[in-house]
């Protein structure tokens, strides 16, 4: 991966909840093309991690490159960024005064000028890869967990972003939804998605990732490949981790 | 002297129904101006409670604080009294009472507001910021459209409440209710029949208020 694109760079990222020491001091590389999975017990501060990539909190200290720009400085236009990094929550947060079609084209057509014609064609295409199609004109209360995380997904790709940052996509979701979601997103890896994904689906992430990190403590205290971290875990605490979750 | 009442009560309705007709218009006219500009007023300062600056926020809070401690009737009597002075304008005395009840109705509307916009889930911000949507447009097309419906409602009840509070403007003989009912009271030598009238009155219009209130209330949740 040495001649990979560096997508996102972190470099000493520290973030502090006023005395509370979340992240203390990560140092990460994600690559174009990469499929990331972190994993860490409840509260390690996986998620605080994801939400400082696109600057949803703001990090304490250090410098988060992407595409390599350094977004932590404040005098960058951060929507700009943010239009290029997708990201799908644990809740979907899907927009419920909204039909499921302008879930999907409001952001494009209200930041990136693209007309409603072409923007609804381009939803229609996302909504047909997920199977909504027929649920277009919709409002998002008629719609399932499973269907409404699939949404989610789709009004994300709409900004035709260069990474998908997943916040434990599948957690909210009934057992019977779960796999639904997974294969989208597994569709959208497949295809060259540079993704980094928060989740507690362990066989899902040694199916799906080139690289797996474990965050614990406040730092990623180990790194490496499915087979690595799952099969010959090193650190004592990632070892504990495993034993209990898997 | 239940009869004695009674046949006042007939008399009341029956020959002096126009005043009551005009003190309901009135009451209605000066309550909805108040309410309007009040809402007007009360998004403005909403806006700047949910600003990032520190000093706004606290002259806003101090402003809406202030308002909401003190009596309404202390007001009106300021407004009344010093209002135009102060200003250095030339208004009647009937629209520095308006004016009066406008800002005093802006500060409970704004902490509708606030707390309507606050009430819509942190999730939807942070969708909306996680597609790098603007502020702007993350305000107008995300929170504010899902916040109404925790906002109409209650400036429904901030309307139903000023039926009421401006009862207070027949002190300063604004043509409403009560006033109505004052002057009566005074011509035709009664006091407690105009007054059962005028309690008539007001509980049918808040009970009608409520009602649309109610159906707006539900109206709105639909969406859900
Ligand atoms: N906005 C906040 N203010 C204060 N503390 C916070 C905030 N957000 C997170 N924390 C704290 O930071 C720590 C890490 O939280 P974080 O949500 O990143 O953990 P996580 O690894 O994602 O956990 P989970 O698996 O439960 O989602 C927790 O102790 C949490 O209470
Ligand atoms: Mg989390």
């Amino acid at each position: 991966m040495t001649n990979a694109m560096k997508l996102i760079e972190v470099k000493g990222l520290k973030k502090n909840f006023g005395e509370l020491g979340v992240l203390k001091g990560i140092d990460e590389v994600i690559y174009k093309g990469e499929v990331v999975s972190i994993i860490g017990a409840s509260g390690s501060g996986k998620s605080t991690f994801l939400r400082c990539l696109n600057r949803l909190e703001e990090p304490s200290e250090g410098t988060i490159l992407f595409e390599g720009v350094d977004i932590t400085d404040k005098k960058v236009n951060i929507d700009k960024h943010r239009q290029k990094i997708g990201m799908v929550f644990q809740h979907f947060n899907v927009f419920p005064h909204l039909t499921v079609l302008d879930n999907i084209t409001i952001t494009p057509i209200l930041e990136k000028k693209m007309k409603k014609e072409e923007a609804e064609a381009k939803a229609m295409t996302l909504l047909e890869m997920i199977g909504l199609a027929d649920k277009a004109h919709e409002f998002p209360r008629k719609l399932s967990g499973g269907q409404k995380q699939r949404l989610a997904i789709v009004r994300a790709l709409a900004m035709e972003p260069d990474v998908m940052l997943f916040d434990e996509p599948t957690s909210a979701l009934d057992p019977e939804m779960v796999k639904e979601v997974l294969e989208v997103i597994k569709k959208l890896a497949e295809e060259g998605m540079t993704c980094v994904i928060v989740t507690h689906e362990m066989a899902f992430a040694k199916q799906i990732s080139n690289r797996v990190l474990f965050i614990d403590e406040g730092i990623v205290k180990e790194s490496g490949s499915p087979e690595d971290v799952f099969d010959h875990p090193k650190d004592p605490r990632l070892v504990e981790f495993l034993s209990k979750v898997l | 002297m239940y009869a004695k009442i009674w046949a006042n009560l007939v008399l009341l309705v029956s020959k002096y129904y126009k005043q009551f007709f005009i003190g309901i218009l009135g009451t209605l006219k000066i309550s909805a101006i108040s309410v309007i500009f009040g809402t007007l007023l009360g998004t403005l300062i909403a806006v700047g409670k949910l600003s990032k600056s520190k000093v706004l926020n606290s002259i806003l809070n101090f402003y809406t604080d202030f308002i909401r401690g003190t009596p309404l009737l202390l007001q009106l009597f300021f407004f009344y009294l010093f209002f135009p002075d102060i200003i250095g304008v030339d208004w009647s005395k009937q629209t520095c009472i308006l004016v009066a009840l406008c800002i005093n109705s802006s500060a409970y509307v704004s902490e509708i507001i606030r707390a309507g916009i606050q009430a819509v889930d942190s999730g939807q911000k942070e969708a909306a910021k996680s597609l790098g949507m603007s502020d702007r447009n993350m305000m107008i097309k995300i929170i504010l459209p899902q916040a109404v419906k925790n906002i109409l409602p209650a400036i429904g009840n901030e309307l139903i409440m000023m039926v009421k509070e401006t009862s207070l403007c027949s002190t300063f003989f604004l043509p409403d209710v009560m006033t109505t009912t004052k002057a009566l009271q005074t011509s035709l030598y009664m006091t407690v029949e105009p007054l059962i009238i005028a309690g008539l009155i007001y509980f049918v219009l808040t009970s009608l208020l409520s009602k649309c209130v109610g159906l707006l209330e539900k109206r709105l949740s639909v969406s859900d």
